[in-house]
């Protein structure tokens, strides 16, 4: 079991407040550490990493603290957002390295290669490497001591579908074998196919925490905004407005489009097809106008 | 307290990209520089002990240590690779202690051997002056060693102030104030070439024991406040 407190934490950079008075306890399974960029996630995982004081607080793992204490690396696996690396090493010599670090030999090295998969090009230099072959070697370096507390910083940012389907079934297995997995990522559906549990980070402070289904229902609650461009914007206003999905259509003659509100999200967007089929209306564009996650965001806060 | 793995990591960062050349570079001009003088003017003990102590040990070598000691950790630092070496139990004074050791030996090779050889080329080891300043290279190459790997830790200007003080502070500064010169690396390295070589041709401005003195104590503080440095070094993320 393994339990990493974080307590109060507070960091600021002069008169910047980056993470602003968060407490939260991340144990054993897979967490999700959601949040728009710029939102603090990486200087909190920082902390959590051990690279970076909190101003105020502290970080412990099963009571250790995580800040000036080197030999907690035995336990933590740490995979970074940024780019750089050894790019003059191999893939298997920055993992031997990984291992030789950690007390450890080829063997322990071979077998976090194989694990992510990269034995294949693993004799290339990580120069040469794709950003989705550098997160697997990172992803590698960071297992080969089979550590109980996985730290990942947006791990998927620049990896194709394939590549993270495999590392999200890799986070999957780790965090059913019982380590304590947490990875941030700024997209929601990432976390939500991967995460058992969810904390969201906005603007510094800790929003929301819990089941991603809880989250995501206040997610999908709220009223949604389209713009709709068809061949007949009055007609389907007309058809659309009787149904109780909807909470109020403007029609918009400069931009020759409709504004709408959509309070049932699932209903709406089941409907909306439909009405234009029924009534022979073509849709142009169907585009959600407030989807960005910002708006996400401060929904849920206010929530 | 020194790491096989990290000394490896060091060398290939410091000899695989650019800066070997620059290493190099140096080194060859002193060489080329030996040659053209001793076919010019002959082998003569004065311009010998001229051309190691003007060039080779006051530019030469706190250049050189420049290149290694900042190279031996700054780049690391700056690119943030050097959390791959952070995320591991390994005591910070192991890590800086290795580097330290990796950058004396690289500021060694590359500043002490070509001056050993160029005093050969000037005046066939005459009144030993091509041993005395190769003695003095090896001895500066750890103090400058020392020094720059601090200030690679320290600071993201490492290299520019590094250059400044070798190039500002021990040549200029060292010519014009006679103050200055007690506290430079290049005289307390020049004490120690005075016993080996003897005479007047090589000479410093600080006695034997209180170079010693400086030369161990700036060494052991450099080293010791980087560990401390590289224990609080702090990686912002890139939000």
């Amino acid at each position: 079991m393994t339990t990493l407190s974080i307590d109060h934490v507070s960091r600021w950079f002069g008169n910047v407040v980056a993470v602003n008075d968060i407490t939260m306890t991340i144990g054993p399974g897979v967490t999700g550490l959601l949040g728009p960029n710029g939102a603090g996630k990486s200087t909190l995982i920082n902390m959590m990493a051990g690279f970076l004081a909190p101003s105020t607080g502290s970080i412990t793992l099963d009571g250790q603290p995580v800040w000036r204490n080197e030999q907690i690396y035995r336990h933590i696996g740490i995979v970074p957002e940024r780019e750089a690396m050894y790019d003059f090493l191999t893939g298997r010599e920055f993992v031997l390295a990984s291992a030789e670090l950690h007390g450890l030999g080829a063997k322990a090295a071979q077998k976090a290669l194989a694990t992510v998969e990269m034995e294949y090009a693993q004799d290339r230099k990580i120069s040469t490497y794709s950003k989705g072959m550098r997160q697997r070697v990172k992803m590698a370096g960071a297992l080969v001591h089979e550590p109980s507390l996985l730290l990942l910083d947006e791990p998927f940012n620049g990896m194709d579908p394939r590549q993270r389907m495999q590392l999200m079934d890799l986070l999957r297995r780790m965090g059913d074998e019982g380590r304590t997995v947490l990875f941030s990522s700024h997209i929601l559906e990432e976390v939500e196919q991967l995460a058992w549990h969810i904390e969201v980070i906005v603007a510094g402070r800790h929003a929301a925490s819990g089941d991603f289904r809880r989250i995501r229902r206040l997610m999908t609650d709220r009223p949604h905004r389209y713009l709709v461009r068809s061949s007949d914007d009055r007609a389907l206003a007309a058809a659309l407005i009787a149904d109780p999905s909807t909470a109020g259509i403007e029609v918009d003659l400069t931009e020759g489009a409709l504004h709408i509100q959509a309070v049932d999200f699932g209903r709406f967007t089941a409907l909306l097809p439909k009405v234009a089929r029924d009534l022979g209306i073509r849709l142009h564009t169907v585009s959600p106008s407030d989807e960005s996650l910002e708006s996400v965001f401060s929904y849920l806060v206010a929530a | 307290m020194y790491d096989p793995t990290v000394a490896r990591l060091t060398y290939r960062a410091l000899l695989g990209r650019r800066r070997a050349l620059v290493l190099g570079a140096l080194p060859l001009l002193l060489i080329v520089i030996a040659v053209a003088v001793r076919a010019l003017a002959g082998a003569d003990d004065q311009t010998a002990a001229n051309v190691l102590g003007g060039f080779a040990l006051a530019t030469m070598v706190p250049i050189i240590g420049v290149i290694a000691g900042t190279g031996a950790i700054g780049p690391e630092i700056d690119d943030g690779s050097v959390v791959y070496l952070l995320s591991k139990p390994v005591k910070r004074s192991t890590i800086i202690f290795t580097k330290l050791i990796v950058a004396i030996a690289s500021t060694m090779a590359f500043s002490a051997v070509p001056t050993l050889i160029a005093g050969l080329i000037l005046n066939g080891n005459g009144q030993q002056i091509a041993v005395a300043y190769t003695v003095a290279a090896l001895v500066a190459s750890i103090a400058y060693a020392a020094l720059f790997l601090l200030l690679g830790t320290a600071s993201r200007h490492a290299v520019v102030f590094g250059l400044v003080y070798a190039l500002v502070w021990e040549t200029l500064f060292g010519s014009l104030v006679p103050g200055a010169r007690t506290l430079s690396v290049q005289q307390w390295a020049l004490a120690v070439a005075h016993e080996v070589a003897g005479g007047d041709l090589v000479t410093s401005d600080v006695g034997l024991p209180a170079a010693t003195v400086l030369l161990v104590l700036v060494t052991v503080a450099a080293t010791w406040y980087a560990g401390q440095k590289l224990r609080a070094l702090t990686i912002a993320g890139e939000e």
